[in-house]
């Protein structure tokens, strides 16, 4: 008797192929498409600003962007233009990537691979946030930006003094739980952003094999729950780096 | 018992005690945010910003809880 197969659910991205020794995996190849339809966006915006009649796409995108700086001016105050360029491009990568994962079509098509002699199925594309090097690299940016930022305001002493500073016992210990709050950072960082995504997608794989074929409808709420939350991931990454970085150029009280 | 059998048990726990704190966490935020709205009706939009982003950072530990939980399943 053929076992009942289950939803196609892996943690990491799979090699599709190799190239010159470089693995490119799924969620790789969707990276790319993601950056390609990122700079054709940001193109057509650099090219209609200049124009006296604009598309109304570009009033659109305006809009949205200028929503985007006023929820980060209360936090990051008169330095906001200097950050806006970082966090945009945060907010706009993950934003596309994680709702690229969503497009019917992403994660359900299926190419054979061979795999150490057994013949395996994998996705072809894999959303980018829901592989776990990509939410890394993204937060280890977001920590090393923070650092520089750190020390081309502060200046070097003033920025290492607050991990390490030899007036009291308590500040001491405080500066070393600084130190260990970072490499936190990296970790919860990268894991909020994957966990949600990848949560989702397994969430409406899953869905599908819960209920009878009638009623696969029911996934269409979901994927409006999972639209919000990939918004609201790609909001919460960028507040929280804005938060830091405006922690991160100022002296510690 | 065998590991499979541990395993399922471990991630069946991993989110269920996992999801409690979390839980917990957005009732508060939840309660707060509309007794803020009580408070100073003319806010709504500041205070729905904030409660949505307190509500993403709670609902991370639950996610945390979920990777592991994912992680002994599917591995």
């Amino acid at each position: 008797m053929p076992e009942a197969k289950g939803p196609h659910i892996s943690i990491k991205g799979e090699t599709l192929f190799d190239l010159f020794g470089f693995h490119v995996t799924n969620s790789f190849l969707a990276t790319i498409i993601v950056t390609g339809l990122f700079a054709l966006i940001a193109f057509y915006y650099s090219n209609e600003s200049k124009k006296t009649k604009k598309g109304p796409f570009y009033y659109v995108l305006n809009s949205f962007i200028s929503m985007l700086y006023n929820l980060y001016y209360p936090v990051l105050q008169t330095n906001t233009p200097m950050f806006f360029s970082l966090l945009g491009a945060f907010f706009f990568f993950i934003l596309l990537n994680n709702w690229f994962g969503l497009i019917p079509g992403v994660g359900s098509v299926l190419v054979k691979l061979v795999e150490h002699g057994k013949v395996e199925t994998a996705p072809i594309l894999r959303g980018g946030t829901a592989d776990l090097n990509t939410t890394l690299a993204l937060a280890i940016i977001s920590v090393l930006v923070t650092q520089y930022f750190g020390f081309s305001f502060l200046g070097f002493k003033s920025h290492i003094k607050k991990y390490l500073d030899f007036s009291n016992p308590v500040n001491l210990f405080v500066g070393v739980l600084e130190f260990i709050l970072e490499f936190a950072r990296i970790i919860s960082f990268s894991f909020r952003l994957f966990g949600n995504i990848f949560a989702g997608e397994v969430l409406l794989s899953v869905v599908i094999f819960l209920l009878p074929t009638l009623f696969s409808f029911f996934t269409f709420p979901m994927f409006g729950l999972e639209l919000f939350v990939g918004f609201v991931q790609a909001l919460v990454f960028t507040m929280l780096t804005a938060v830091f970085l405006d922690m991160a150029i100022h002296k510690a009280h | 018992m065998d590991v499979e059998a541990a395993k399922v048990i471990g991630a069946a726990v991993a989110i269920g005690i996992g999801a409690v704190g979390p839980g917990i966490a957005i009732g508060f935020i939840g309660s707060k945010a509309v007794e803020a709205l009580g408070r100073n009706p003319e806010a709504e939009g500041s205070i729905r910003t904030t409660m949505i982003l307190a509500a993403a950072f709670a609902e991370s530990v639950a996610i945390f809880a979920l990777v592991i939980a994912l992680i002994l399943k599917f591995t």
